[in-house]
C-alpha cells in the first residue's frame, strides 16, 4: 500500500537484484541449518526421517499458498483472502459431495473451481475497477469467510469415502503424497518465474508498473493471471487439508494467509514488489516450520513458537533493509 | 505548492454537493432500526438497542486510531492481540490490588509504548506497517497465551466494571468515553495543524514535506496516539463482563478495520472522517444484533460485513472517478 510513496528512492552504486537475492538465500540458508544443528542437538527426535516427513506433511498447504503469493507479492500486491479461498473451497466440496449428491470426484473439481473463481473475482476487481489489492482482498477475508460459514451454518461434513484419504494421509514411493503435488507446483512455479517472459515480466511490473504498461506489455491481464492462480492454489490446498484432516469445517485456513505471507517475506521477496524467488520462500516456508515443530519438541509451548516466529519475520526484515541500505549508500 | 495545499484542504469542503458518507451512515443506522423494529418491535426495547452501544463502544474507540493509521496509508493488523494483552494487563493489575485508577492508566500508558515501538519501525525502518503489525500480532497473540495459560481472570474488585459507571446518572461510562472520544478526535484532526498532517502524509508524502510537515514525526504521533485509543479501547473491553477472557473475539481486528474503512476513511489517500468509523461501529453492531430478530442465522453475519466493506469501496473509488472527470 502506497508503495510507491512510503519507500525512499534508492541512491548509489545499483546491484542487480540476483545478486542481492542470493545474498538473501544464502544468509537464509545458514540460519537454517544452524536451526537444524542445534534442534537436532537438543532432542534426538527432532532428526528423524519420520518427524521430517510428518513435518513435511503438515506444511503442504501453506506451501501452496506461498507459491502464488510469491507472484503475487512480487507484482507488489498482497492476498489477504487465500485463508477464507480455502475455507469457501472446503465448505462447498464437503458440501456439494454431502447436500447436493454430486459425485466425489466432481466435488473436487468444484471445489478447484470454486477457489479459482474467487481468486479471478479478486484479480477482476484489483486490475479492472483498480481497487487497492491490500482493501479488495480484506473485503473478500470477510466475504469468503461470510459465505463459508452462512452456506454450512456451521455444520461439519465427515465420512468420506477411503480412496479420498490418498492424497492427505497416504503415501506415495515412501513420501507422503501431497508431498509430490507440493514439490511439482514448486518447480512449475520456479521455472515460470525465471524462465518465461510472464515471470520476467511480474518482477517488471512490481519494479515499476508504468514503465512496464508503456513497454506494452498487458499488466492487468499479468496481475488477473496472479491473483487467479492465488485462488487455484487455495482450492487445490482445501481439497488436501480436507483430506488430511478427514473432515469439512467453516473455519478451515483461518490465519493461513498470515503464514504464507510470514514465509515469502522472511524468504526475502520484498513487499514493496520487484524482488524475490520461489527458492526464498521454500526456504522460508521449511525454516518456520522447522522452528515450529523443533520448538515444540524441546518443550517449548505452542504460543510461545509463534512469539519466536514473529520475531524472526521482523528480524529478517529489519536485517535485510539494513544490508541492502548499505549496498546502496556504499558510494 | 497550490496543489500540495489542494490536498490538504479539508475533504468536506470539496464535498459539499455531495452527501457526505457520514449522513448516508446516519441514514442507514436509522432505515435499519425501523426496518427491523417493523418486523420485529422487541428488536427496539430500550435494553436492547443499550446492549448494542455498550457492547461495542470499545470497537468504535478503536476505530478512531485506526482510522488515523489508515488514513495516513498504513495498518494495523495487531490491534486485536494488543487489545487482549492490555485487557489482561488491566484485570490482572486490578485483582493484584492495584487502585483503580492506576489499573485503568497503565494499560494505556503501555500502548502508546507498544504503538509507538511499532511507529518507529514503520518511520524509521521504512519497514511496512503490514509486516511490523502482523510480527507484532504473532509476539503479542502468543505471548498473552503462555502468560495466562489461557486462565480467564474473575473475582474483580468493585468498582473495576466501567460499563456500569453512569455519568449524569443516565449514559453508561462507555458510551459517554465513545461520543466524547470521537468528538474531540474529530475537532483535533479538522481545526489542528497536527491533526491536518495526518491527512496531508496519508495523501501526498512529496507535497506534505514540501509543505514542511515531518514524514517520520508524524507517523510516530500517529501511532501514538492510535496505541492511546487501543488502551482505551483494552481498559473498556476489561471492565465489560465480570470475567476477562484470555482471548479477545476472533477477527476483532478485522471487526475495526472494517468500522474504518465503512466510514469513509479511505486507503487510497487522506480522506475519511472518526465520525464516520463510529457511525460505521454502531451500524455494523446493529447489523449483527438484528439478525436474529430478523429470522437469519448470525453465520451470515460475515458476509454481510464483507459486502458492506465492498459496496464502500466501490462508491468510494466511482465518486473519485466522478469528480476526477468533472475537473
Amino acid at each position: 500500500m502506497n508503495s510507491t510513496q512510503t519507500q525512499p528512492a534508492p541512491r548509489g552504486r545499483y546491484v542487480p537484484p540476483r545478486f542481492r537475492l542470493a545474498a538473501h538465500e544464502s544468509i537464509l540458508g545458514i540460519i537454517l541449518v544452524v536451526v537444524l544443528i542445534a534442534l537436532g542437538f537438543l532432542t534426538d527426535r527432532f532428526l528423524t526421517v519420520d518427524n521430517l516427513l510428518n513435518q513435511a506433511r503438515l506444511m503442504a498447504e501453506v506451501s501452496l499458498l506461498a507459491l502464488p503469493m510469491t507472484y503475487v507479492i512480487i507484482t507488489g500486491g498482497i492476498d489477504l483472502s487465500v485463508g477464507s479461498m480455502v475455507g469457501l473451497s472446503a465448505i462447498l466440496l464437503g458440501y456439494s459431495w454431502h447436500n447436493w449428491g454430486f459425485p466425489l470426484g466432481l466435488s473436487i473439481v468444484f471445489a478447484l473451481a470454486v477457489g479459482t473463481l474467487a481468486g479471478f473475482a479478486n484479480g477482476w476487481f484489483i486490475t479492472r475497477i483498480r481497487v487497492p489489492p491490500l482493501i479488495m482482498t480484506i473485503a473478500t477475508m470477510a466475504l469468503y469467510r461470510g459465505f463459508a460459514e452462512g452456506i454450512s451454518q456451521a455444520h461439519s461434513v465427515r465420512g468420506y469415502p477411503d480412496w479420498f484419504y490418498i492424497v492427505g494421509q497416504g503415501d506415495a514411493l515412501g513420501v507422503p503424497t501431497q508431498l509430490w503435488i507440493v514439490l511439482v507446483a514448486i518447480i512449475v512455479f520456479a521455472v515460470v518465474l525465471k524462465r518465461t517472459v510472464y515471470g520476467r515480466a511480474l518482477y517488471a511490473m512490481g519494479f515499476n508498473e508504468i514503465a512496464t504498461r508503456f513497454s506494452g506489455l498487458s499488466v492487468d491481464r499479468i496481475k488477473l493471471l496472479a491473483y487467479t492462480a492465488s485462488g487455484l492454489m487455495s482450492g487445490l490446498a482445501a481439497f488436501i487439508f480436507v483430506s488430511r484432516v478427514s473432515t469439512t469445517r467453516s473455519d478451515m485456513g483461518m490465519g493461513m494467509e498470515l503464514d504464507a505471507i510470514a514465509a515469502v517475506v522472511l524468504g526475502g521477496t520484498s513487499i514493496f514488489g520487484g524482488t524475490g524467488s520461489i527458492g526464498g520462500t521454500v526456504l522460508g516456508l521449511v525454516l518456520i516450520q522447522l522452528l515450529k515443530n523443533g520448538l515444540a519438541l524441546t518443550g517449548v509451548k505452542g504460543d510461545a513458537t509463534i512469539m519466536v516466529i514473529g520475531s524472526v519475520l521482523i528480524l529478517s526484515i529489519v536485517i535485510t533493509n539494513f544490508a541492502q541500505r548499505e549496498r546502496y549508500a556504499d558510494r | 505548492m497550490s496543489a500540495a495545499l489542494a490536498s490538504a484542504v479539508p475533504v468536506w469542503r470539496r464535498r459539499r454537493l455531495q452527501v457526505s458518507q457520514e449522513w448516508l451512515l446516519l441514514l442507514g443506522i436509522v432505515a435499519l432500526v425501523i426496518v427491523v423494529g417493523l418486523v420485529n418491535p422487541r428488536f427496539l426495547a430500550l435494553r436492547n438497542l443499550q446492549t448494542i452501544l455498550l457492547g461495542n463502544a470499545y470497537i468504535a474507540v478503536a476505530a478512531i486510531g485506526m482510522s488515523m493509521v489508515i488514513i495516513s496509508g498504513n495498518i494495523d493488523i495487531s490491534i486485536g492481540s494488543l487489545i487482549g494483552v492490555l485487557a489482561t494487563v488491566s484485570g490482572s493489575l486490578a485483582v493484584a490490588g492495584v487502585p483503580l485508577g492506576l489499573s485503568w492508566l497503565i494499560p494505556i500508558l503501555l500502548g502508546v509504548v507498544a504503538m509507538s515501538i511499532m511507529g518507529a519501525f514503520v518511520a524509521y525502518l521504512n519497514i511496512p506497517a503490514i509486516v511490523v503489525t502482523l510480527g507484532m500480532m504473532s509476539v503479542l497473540k502468543g505471548g498473552l497465551i503462555s502468560v495466562t495459560n489461557g486462565v480467564w481472570i474473575s473475582n474483580l474488585p468493585p468498582g473495576f466494571l466501567l460499563a456500569q459507571e453512569k455519568v449524569f446518572g443516565v449514559v453508561p461510562m462507555p458510551v459517554f468515553l465513545m461520543v466524547v472520544l470521537t468528538v474531540a478526535a474529530a475537532w483535533w484532526m479538522r481545526n489542528t495543524s497536527a491533526g491536518r498532517s495526518m491527512y496531508a502524509v496519508g495523501g501526498n508524502v512529496e507535497a506534505a514535506r514540501l509543505c514542511g510537515y515531518h514524514r517520520q514525526r508524524t507517523l510516530m504521533m500517529i501511532f501514538a496516539v492510535h496505541g492511546l485509543f487501543a488502551g482505551v479501547a483494552a481498559v473498556l473491553f476489561a471492565t465489560q463482563l465480570s470475567v476477562i477472557q484470555s482471548s479477545v473475539p476472533a477477527n476483532l481486528e478485522m471487526t475495526i478495520i472494517t468500522a474504518s474503512v465503512v466510514g469513509g476513511v479511505s486507503i487510497l489517500g487522506g480522506t475519511g472522517t472518526v465520525i464516520g468509523s463510529t457511525l460505521a461501529a454502531i451500524l455494523i453492531a446493529a447489523i449483527a444484533n438484528s439478525l436474529v430478530f430478523v429470522n437469519i442465522s448470525p453465520f451470515w453475519l460475515r458476509a454481510v460485513q464483507g459486502t458492506l466493506i465492498l459496496v464502500t469501496v466501490l462508491a468510494d473509488i466511482l465518486r473519485r472517478r466522478r469528480r476526477a472527470k468533472a475537473r
